[in-house]
Protein backbone atom coordinates (compact mmCIF):
# COMPACT_ATOMS: atom_id res chain seq x y z
CA UNK A 1 0.00 0.00 0.00
CA UNK A 2 1.58 3.29 -1.69
CA UNK A 3 1.64 5.68 1.40
CA UNK A 4 1.77 9.95 0.71
CA UNK A 5 4.45 11.51 1.75
CA UNK A 6 3.57 14.51 3.98
CA UNK A 7 4.24 17.62 2.09
CA UNK A 8 4.26 19.73 5.10
CA UNK A 9 3.37 18.28 8.45
CA UNK A 10 4.27 19.20 11.93
CA UNK A 11 7.13 16.70 12.16
CA UNK A 12 8.35 17.02 8.44
CA UNK A 13 8.10 21.56 8.66
CA UNK A 14 12.02 21.95 9.95
CA UNK A 15 12.88 19.68 7.40
CA UNK A 16 11.85 21.91 4.44
CA UNK A 17 14.49 24.44 3.49
CA UNK A 18 14.21 27.80 5.73
CA UNK A 19 13.54 29.70 2.25
CA UNK A 20 10.34 27.92 0.98
CA UNK A 21 9.16 28.11 4.07
CA UNK A 22 8.98 31.44 3.96
CA UNK A 23 7.83 31.74 0.74
CA UNK A 24 4.61 29.47 1.12
CA UNK A 25 3.54 31.61 4.61
CA UNK A 26 4.59 34.45 2.72
CA UNK A 27 2.69 34.31 -0.09
CA UNK A 28 -1.51 34.32 -0.56
CA UNK A 29 -3.88 31.64 -2.07
CA UNK A 30 -4.10 34.99 -4.49
CA UNK A 31 -1.19 35.38 -5.35
CA UNK A 32 -1.12 31.17 -6.78
CA UNK A 33 -4.49 30.78 -7.64
CA UNK A 34 -6.05 30.70 -10.85
CA UNK A 35 -8.41 33.32 -11.90
CA UNK A 36 -9.56 33.00 -15.80
CA UNK A 37 -11.45 30.25 -15.60
CA UNK A 38 -14.71 28.11 -16.89
CA UNK A 39 -18.11 27.95 -14.53
CA UNK A 40 -20.85 26.34 -15.43
CA UNK A 41 -24.44 27.15 -13.20
CA UNK A 42 -26.62 24.45 -11.88
CA UNK A 43 -29.09 24.21 -15.29
CA UNK A 44 -26.05 23.08 -17.40
CA UNK A 45 -26.13 19.40 -18.29
CA UNK A 46 -23.05 16.99 -17.00
CA UNK A 47 -22.51 16.42 -21.23
CA UNK A 48 -22.47 19.90 -21.63
CA UNK A 49 -19.10 19.69 -18.42
CA UNK A 50 -17.66 17.26 -20.17
CA UNK A 51 -16.79 18.90 -23.20
CA UNK A 52 -15.65 21.89 -21.65
CA UNK A 53 -13.56 20.09 -19.52
CA UNK A 54 -12.56 18.03 -22.86
CA UNK A 55 -11.90 20.95 -24.66
CA UNK A 56 -9.87 22.82 -22.37
CA UNK A 57 -8.45 20.17 -20.46
CA UNK A 58 -9.84 20.73 -16.95
CA UNK A 59 -10.60 18.91 -14.13
CA UNK A 60 -12.92 20.82 -12.03
CA UNK A 61 -15.73 23.30 -12.81
CA UNK A 62 -17.01 25.44 -10.11
CA UNK A 63 -20.79 25.93 -10.47
CA UNK A 64 -22.15 29.04 -9.81
CA UNK A 65 -25.25 31.19 -8.47
CA UNK A 66 -25.00 35.11 -9.21
CA UNK A 67 -21.18 35.16 -7.62
CA UNK A 68 -21.76 32.86 -4.81
CA UNK A 69 -20.13 28.91 -5.32
CA UNK A 70 -22.67 26.76 -4.78
CA UNK A 71 -20.84 23.28 -6.30
CA UNK A 72 -18.30 21.71 -7.89
CA UNK A 73 -18.15 19.56 -10.89
CA UNK A 74 -14.77 17.07 -11.00
CA UNK A 75 -13.78 14.35 -13.17
CA UNK A 76 -15.40 11.95 -10.86
CA UNK A 77 -18.60 13.11 -10.64
CA UNK A 78 -19.09 12.86 -14.67
CA UNK A 79 -17.71 9.61 -14.59
CA UNK A 80 -20.40 8.69 -11.73
CA UNK A 81 -22.86 10.34 -14.13
CA UNK A 82 -21.76 8.28 -16.91
CA UNK A 83 -22.02 5.59 -15.22
CA UNK A 84 -25.38 6.03 -13.63
CA UNK A 85 -27.09 7.28 -17.09
CA UNK A 86 -27.58 10.78 -15.83
CA UNK A 87 -25.31 12.48 -17.70
CA UNK A 88 -27.69 14.46 -20.23
CA UNK A 89 -29.13 15.97 -17.34
CA UNK A 90 -28.33 18.78 -15.32
CA UNK A 91 -25.97 18.72 -12.74
CA UNK A 92 -27.95 20.51 -9.57
CA UNK A 93 -29.07 17.24 -8.09
CA UNK A 94 -25.60 15.37 -8.51
CA UNK A 95 -22.84 18.31 -8.08
CA UNK A 96 -20.72 18.33 -4.92
CA UNK A 97 -22.36 20.62 -2.89
CA UNK A 98 -19.86 19.49 0.54
CA UNK A 99 -17.39 21.69 -0.55
CA UNK A 100 -14.17 22.41 1.24
CA UNK A 101 -13.19 26.48 0.06
CA UNK A 102 -9.79 28.54 0.92
CA UNK A 103 -10.12 32.05 1.45
CA UNK A 104 -7.93 34.27 -0.83
CA UNK A 105 -6.33 35.72 1.97
CA UNK A 106 -4.90 32.45 3.53
CA UNK A 107 -1.15 32.16 3.52
CA UNK A 108 -0.37 29.54 0.93
CA UNK A 109 1.21 27.19 3.55
CA UNK A 110 -2.51 26.96 5.00
CA UNK A 111 -3.56 25.20 1.45
CA UNK A 112 -0.37 23.21 1.30
CA UNK A 113 -1.86 22.14 4.45
CA UNK A 114 -4.91 21.04 3.07
CA UNK A 115 -3.53 19.04 0.43
CA UNK A 116 -2.00 16.72 2.94
CA UNK A 117 -5.99 17.01 5.00
CA UNK A 118 -8.05 16.12 2.42
CA UNK A 119 -7.92 14.15 -1.25
CA UNK A 120 -9.15 16.95 -3.45
CA UNK A 121 -6.23 18.47 -5.67
CA UNK A 122 -7.98 21.60 -6.09
CA UNK A 123 -9.95 23.80 -3.98
CA UNK A 124 -12.05 26.75 -4.87
CA UNK A 125 -11.31 29.75 -3.42
CA UNK A 126 -14.10 32.60 -1.85
CA UNK A 127 -13.13 35.99 -0.48
CA UNK A 128 -14.50 37.78 2.39
CA UNK A 129 -17.87 38.49 1.30
CA UNK A 130 -17.87 34.98 0.73
CA UNK A 131 -18.28 35.24 -3.41
CA UNK A 132 -16.15 33.09 -5.63
CA UNK A 133 -12.98 34.44 -6.82
CA UNK A 134 -10.78 31.65 -8.61
CA UNK A 135 -9.35 28.32 -8.01
CA UNK A 136 -5.98 26.79 -6.71
CA UNK A 137 -4.65 23.19 -8.21
CA UNK A 138 -1.37 22.41 -7.11
CA UNK A 139 0.13 22.87 -10.14
CA UNK A 140 -0.71 26.92 -9.33
CA UNK A 141 0.79 26.21 -5.51
CA UNK A 142 4.15 24.90 -7.90
CA UNK A 143 4.48 27.27 -10.33
CA UNK A 144 3.43 30.15 -7.41
CA UNK A 145 6.64 28.86 -5.41
CA UNK A 146 8.67 28.40 -8.07
CA UNK A 147 7.99 31.79 -9.30
CA UNK A 148 8.98 33.04 -6.27
CA UNK A 149 12.16 31.56 -5.55
CA UNK A 150 13.35 32.41 -9.36
CA UNK A 151 12.69 36.12 -7.63
CA UNK A 152 14.26 35.09 -4.45
CA UNK A 153 17.63 33.76 -6.58
CA UNK A 154 17.54 36.91 -8.54
CA UNK A 155 17.77 39.45 -5.48
CA UNK A 156 20.38 36.96 -3.78
CA UNK A 157 22.35 37.03 -7.49
CA UNK A 158 22.18 41.02 -7.49
CA UNK A 159 23.80 41.05 -4.15
CA UNK A 160 26.31 38.48 -4.32
CA UNK A 161 29.17 39.47 -5.69
CA UNK A 162 30.63 36.95 -8.68
CA UNK A 163 34.25 35.17 -7.53
CA UNK A 164 36.27 37.60 -9.08
CA UNK A 165 39.94 37.02 -8.90
CA UNK A 166 40.93 39.45 -6.20
CA UNK A 167 44.76 40.56 -6.33
CA UNK A 168 46.25 41.07 -2.77
CA UNK A 169 45.57 44.40 -1.01
CA UNK A 170 42.15 44.47 -3.51
CA UNK A 171 37.86 43.89 -3.08
CA UNK A 172 36.03 43.47 -5.79
CA UNK A 173 32.41 43.63 -5.77
CA UNK A 174 30.10 43.53 -8.52
CA UNK A 175 26.11 43.77 -9.21
CA UNK A 176 23.24 44.00 -11.83
CA UNK A 177 21.34 46.66 -12.85
CA UNK A 178 18.35 46.27 -14.87
CA UNK A 179 16.75 48.62 -16.67
CA UNK A 180 14.18 50.99 -14.86
CA UNK A 181 14.44 49.16 -11.57
CA UNK A 182 13.79 52.11 -9.64
CA UNK A 183 12.97 49.98 -6.77
CA UNK A 184 16.34 48.29 -6.67
CA UNK A 185 19.06 51.41 -8.19
CA UNK A 186 20.79 52.86 -5.28
CA UNK A 187 21.68 49.45 -3.55
CA UNK A 188 24.94 48.67 -5.36
CA UNK A 189 26.01 52.19 -4.65
CA UNK A 190 24.60 51.57 -0.67
CA UNK A 191 26.83 48.69 -0.42
CA UNK A 192 30.25 50.56 -1.77
CA UNK A 193 28.90 53.20 0.95
CA UNK A 194 29.05 50.40 3.73
CA UNK A 195 32.27 49.17 2.65
CA UNK A 196 34.33 52.05 2.10
CA UNK A 197 32.93 52.77 6.04
CA UNK A 198 34.28 49.23 7.33
CA UNK A 199 37.78 50.58 5.64
CA UNK A 200 37.12 53.22 7.06
CA UNK A 201 38.15 55.70 4.12
CA UNK A 202 37.69 59.46 4.81
CA UNK A 203 33.68 60.33 4.88
CA UNK A 204 34.81 62.86 2.11
CA UNK A 205 36.13 60.43 -0.06
CA UNK A 206 32.94 58.26 0.56
CA UNK A 207 30.77 60.87 -0.29
CA UNK A 208 32.53 61.52 -3.59
CA UNK A 209 32.32 57.95 -4.58
CA UNK A 210 28.77 57.52 -3.13
CA UNK A 211 27.81 60.86 -5.45
CA UNK A 212 29.99 58.54 -8.50
CA UNK A 213 28.25 55.26 -8.05
CA UNK A 214 24.64 56.78 -7.63
CA UNK A 215 24.36 58.64 -10.58
CA UNK A 216 26.86 55.61 -12.53
CA UNK A 217 23.90 53.24 -10.92
CA UNK A 218 20.88 55.30 -12.08
CA UNK A 219 22.04 56.30 -15.24
CA UNK A 220 22.69 52.47 -16.40
CA UNK A 221 18.76 52.00 -14.79
CA UNK A 222 17.52 55.10 -16.81
CA UNK A 223 19.22 54.59 -20.15
CA UNK A 224 20.39 51.03 -20.88
CA UNK A 225 19.05 48.19 -21.21
CA UNK A 226 20.77 46.96 -18.11
CA UNK A 227 24.02 46.25 -16.98
CA UNK A 228 26.60 45.65 -14.25
CA UNK A 229 28.38 47.57 -11.72
CA UNK A 230 32.15 46.91 -10.34
CA UNK A 231 33.84 48.63 -7.57
CA UNK A 232 37.22 47.71 -6.94
CA UNK A 233 38.95 49.34 -3.92
CA UNK A 234 42.45 49.52 -4.05
CA UNK A 235 45.29 50.32 -1.50
CA UNK A 236 44.61 54.00 -2.84
CA UNK A 237 41.73 54.13 -5.05
CA UNK A 238 38.43 53.24 -5.70
CA UNK A 239 37.48 52.40 -9.10
CA UNK A 240 34.00 52.32 -10.03
CA UNK A 241 33.18 50.71 -13.55
CA UNK A 242 29.64 50.64 -15.34
CA UNK A 243 29.16 48.16 -18.06
CA UNK A 244 25.71 47.62 -20.13
CA UNK A 245 24.36 46.38 -23.02
CA UNK A 246 23.18 48.66 -25.25
CA UNK A 247 21.63 50.73 -27.14
CA UNK A 248 25.16 52.70 -26.61
CA UNK A 249 25.76 56.91 -27.06
CA UNK A 250 25.70 58.59 -30.56
CA UNK A 251 27.97 61.31 -29.62
CA UNK A 252 29.79 61.01 -26.18
CA UNK A 253 30.94 64.57 -26.12
CA UNK A 254 27.28 66.03 -26.05
CA UNK A 255 26.30 63.51 -23.20
CA UNK A 256 29.07 64.66 -21.18
CA UNK A 257 27.72 68.27 -21.48
CA UNK A 258 25.56 69.41 -18.43
CA UNK A 259 21.82 69.61 -19.35
CA UNK A 260 21.66 67.02 -22.30
CA UNK A 261 19.68 64.20 -21.55
CA UNK A 262 17.68 61.94 -23.83
CA UNK A 263 15.54 60.78 -20.34
CA UNK A 264 11.75 60.67 -20.96
CA UNK A 265 9.06 62.43 -18.76
CA UNK A 266 8.41 59.69 -15.94
CA UNK A 267 12.12 59.61 -15.19
CA UNK A 268 12.25 63.23 -15.01
CA UNK A 269 9.09 63.93 -13.00
CA UNK A 270 11.31 61.86 -10.50
CA UNK A 271 13.73 64.69 -9.92
CA UNK A 272 16.39 62.37 -12.31
CA UNK A 273 17.19 63.35 -16.18
CA UNK A 274 18.31 66.39 -16.66
CA UNK A 275 21.28 65.97 -17.96
CA UNK A 276 23.30 66.30 -14.51
CA UNK A 277 24.32 62.27 -14.14
CA UNK A 278 27.56 62.66 -15.87
CA UNK A 279 28.75 66.19 -14.79
CA UNK A 280 28.58 65.20 -11.52
CA UNK A 281 29.99 62.06 -11.83
CA UNK A 282 32.73 63.60 -13.95
CA UNK A 283 33.11 66.10 -10.55
CA UNK A 284 33.77 63.74 -7.76
CA UNK A 285 35.88 61.86 -10.00
CA UNK A 286 39.93 61.56 -10.55
CA UNK A 287 39.90 60.39 -13.53
CA UNK A 288 36.60 59.67 -15.59
CA UNK A 289 36.47 57.82 -18.75
CA UNK A 290 33.71 57.37 -21.14
CA UNK A 291 33.23 54.86 -23.92
CA UNK A 292 30.86 53.66 -25.82
CA UNK A 293 29.68 52.28 -29.40
CA UNK A 294 26.24 52.52 -30.89
CA UNK A 295 24.28 49.29 -31.07
CA UNK A 296 26.80 47.94 -28.66
CA UNK A 297 27.32 49.27 -24.82
CA UNK A 298 28.56 51.94 -23.09
CA UNK A 299 31.01 51.86 -20.03
CA UNK A 300 31.77 54.40 -17.45
CA UNK A 301 35.35 54.33 -15.92
CA UNK A 302 35.35 56.63 -12.44
CA UNK A 303 39.14 56.28 -10.26
CA UNK A 304 38.34 58.29 -6.82
CA UNK A 305 42.17 58.95 -4.89
CA UNK A 306 41.57 57.74 -1.34
CA UNK A 307 44.36 60.49 -0.90
CA UNK A 308 42.11 63.78 -1.28
CA UNK A 309 43.62 65.75 -3.58
CA UNK A 310 43.62 69.41 -4.44
CA UNK A 311 41.70 69.80 -7.85
CA UNK A 312 38.91 67.45 -6.23
CA UNK A 313 36.09 68.88 -3.88
CA UNK B 1 20.67 72.61 15.64
CA UNK B 2 19.35 69.54 15.86
CA UNK B 3 16.19 68.14 13.36
CA UNK B 4 13.78 67.60 16.31
CA UNK B 5 14.82 71.37 17.54
CA UNK B 6 14.31 72.73 13.79
CA UNK B 7 10.84 70.78 13.59
CA UNK B 8 10.00 72.74 16.79
CA UNK B 9 11.00 75.77 15.95
CA UNK B 10 9.30 76.28 12.58
CA UNK B 11 6.58 74.15 13.53
CA UNK B 12 7.13 71.48 10.69
CA UNK B 13 5.68 68.06 11.37
CA UNK B 14 8.71 64.65 11.31
CA UNK B 15 6.24 61.75 10.02
CA UNK B 16 8.89 59.33 10.24
CA UNK B 17 8.73 57.30 13.18
CA UNK B 18 12.32 57.06 13.60
CA UNK B 19 15.36 58.82 13.00
CA UNK B 20 18.95 60.27 13.85
CA UNK B 21 18.55 63.32 15.33
CA UNK B 22 22.00 64.95 14.10
CA UNK B 23 22.87 68.29 13.76
CA UNK B 24 21.45 70.38 10.91
CA UNK B 25 24.64 71.94 9.40
CA UNK B 26 22.61 73.69 6.29
CA UNK B 27 19.85 73.54 3.75
CA UNK B 28 19.05 72.44 0.32
CA UNK B 29 16.17 73.64 -1.79
CA UNK B 30 15.50 71.37 -4.78
CA UNK B 31 13.32 69.55 -6.93
CA UNK B 32 16.28 67.97 -9.21
CA UNK B 33 17.09 65.47 -7.54
CA UNK B 34 20.88 65.94 -10.09
CA UNK B 35 20.79 68.86 -8.78
CA UNK B 36 20.74 67.55 -5.17
CA UNK B 37 23.38 64.85 -5.87
CA UNK B 38 25.67 67.53 -7.50
CA UNK B 39 25.27 70.20 -4.80
CA UNK B 40 23.56 69.52 -1.21
CA UNK B 41 26.34 69.80 1.55
CA UNK B 42 25.59 66.70 4.02
CA UNK B 43 23.92 67.14 6.70
CA UNK B 44 21.87 69.23 5.18
CA UNK B 45 18.00 69.20 5.18
CA UNK B 46 16.33 68.61 2.07
CA UNK B 47 13.22 71.20 0.78
CA UNK B 48 11.65 69.56 -2.27
CA UNK B 49 8.32 67.79 -3.22
CA UNK B 50 10.09 64.82 -4.69
CA UNK B 51 7.92 62.74 -2.77
CA UNK B 52 9.29 59.16 -3.44
CA UNK B 53 11.86 56.68 -1.99
CA UNK B 54 14.51 57.63 -4.96
CA UNK B 55 15.01 60.98 -2.50
CA UNK B 56 15.95 59.15 0.62
CA UNK B 57 18.38 56.82 -1.82
CA UNK B 58 20.18 60.65 -2.57
CA UNK B 59 19.19 61.79 1.19
CA UNK B 60 21.50 58.62 2.76
CA UNK B 61 24.14 58.71 -0.26
CA UNK B 62 24.80 62.42 0.91
CA UNK B 63 24.36 61.73 4.37
CA UNK B 64 21.74 64.29 4.49
CA UNK B 65 19.93 65.23 7.76
CA UNK B 66 16.43 65.03 6.53
CA UNK B 67 13.96 65.83 4.01
CA UNK B 68 11.65 68.24 4.47
CA UNK B 69 8.42 67.61 1.73
CA UNK B 70 6.61 70.76 0.68
CA UNK B 71 2.99 71.36 -0.07
CA UNK B 72 1.97 68.82 1.57
CA UNK B 73 2.20 65.80 -0.91
CA UNK B 74 1.48 62.94 0.06
CA UNK B 75 4.33 60.61 1.41
CA UNK B 76 4.46 57.26 0.06
CA UNK B 77 4.59 54.42 2.86
CA UNK B 78 7.77 52.51 0.66
CA UNK B 79 8.98 56.20 1.03
CA UNK B 80 8.50 56.20 5.29
CA UNK B 81 9.81 52.99 5.63
CA UNK B 82 13.44 53.42 3.45
CA UNK B 83 13.54 56.68 5.27
CA UNK B 84 13.34 54.45 9.05
CA UNK B 85 15.36 52.20 7.91
CA UNK B 86 18.03 54.78 6.83
CA UNK B 87 17.18 57.09 10.15
CA UNK B 88 16.67 59.79 8.05
CA UNK B 89 13.94 62.38 9.12
CA UNK B 90 11.16 63.11 7.14
CA UNK B 91 9.51 66.63 7.63
CA UNK B 92 5.87 67.58 5.73
CA UNK B 93 4.41 70.90 5.50
CA UNK B 94 1.35 72.05 3.51
CA UNK B 95 4.17 75.40 2.81
CA UNK B 96 5.78 75.65 -0.57
CA UNK B 97 9.72 75.54 -1.20
CA UNK B 98 9.82 78.88 -0.59
CA UNK B 99 8.14 79.82 2.53
CA UNK B 100 9.90 76.68 4.13
CA UNK B 101 13.05 77.53 2.89
CA UNK B 102 12.55 80.75 4.71
CA UNK B 103 11.18 79.30 8.07
CA UNK B 104 13.98 76.84 8.05
CA UNK B 105 17.11 79.44 7.13
CA UNK B 106 15.79 82.04 10.00
CA UNK B 107 15.76 79.07 12.26
CA UNK B 108 19.05 77.95 11.20
CA UNK B 109 20.85 81.67 11.53
CA UNK B 110 18.98 82.49 15.10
Amino acid sequence: MPHRFPILSEDSADKVPSLTMEIIFRLKVKDAMMTSLWTATKKHTFREIQTVMRDNEISGVPVLDDNRLVGIVSVSDIINALDSGHIEEPIEAYMSKQLIVLEDDMPLSFAVSYYNKYPYRRFPVINKNKEFVGILTTKDVLTAILNEMNNEINILENQLHHDKVELPNQIIREYIIKQFDFEKAGQASFKLKKLLKEKEVSRKIIRRASVAAYEMEINVAIHSNGGKITFVLEKDSITIITKDTGPGIADVAQAIEEGYSTANDWIRSLGFGAGMGIPNTKRVSDEFKIESEPGKGTIVKSVIYLEETDESQ
Amino acid sequence: MRVSEVAAKTGIEIVTKSFNDIEVANGYTSDLLSDVMGFAEEESLLITIQAHKNTVAVASQLDLAGIVICNGRKIPEDMRLAAEQEGIAILQTEENQFVTSHKIYSALRE
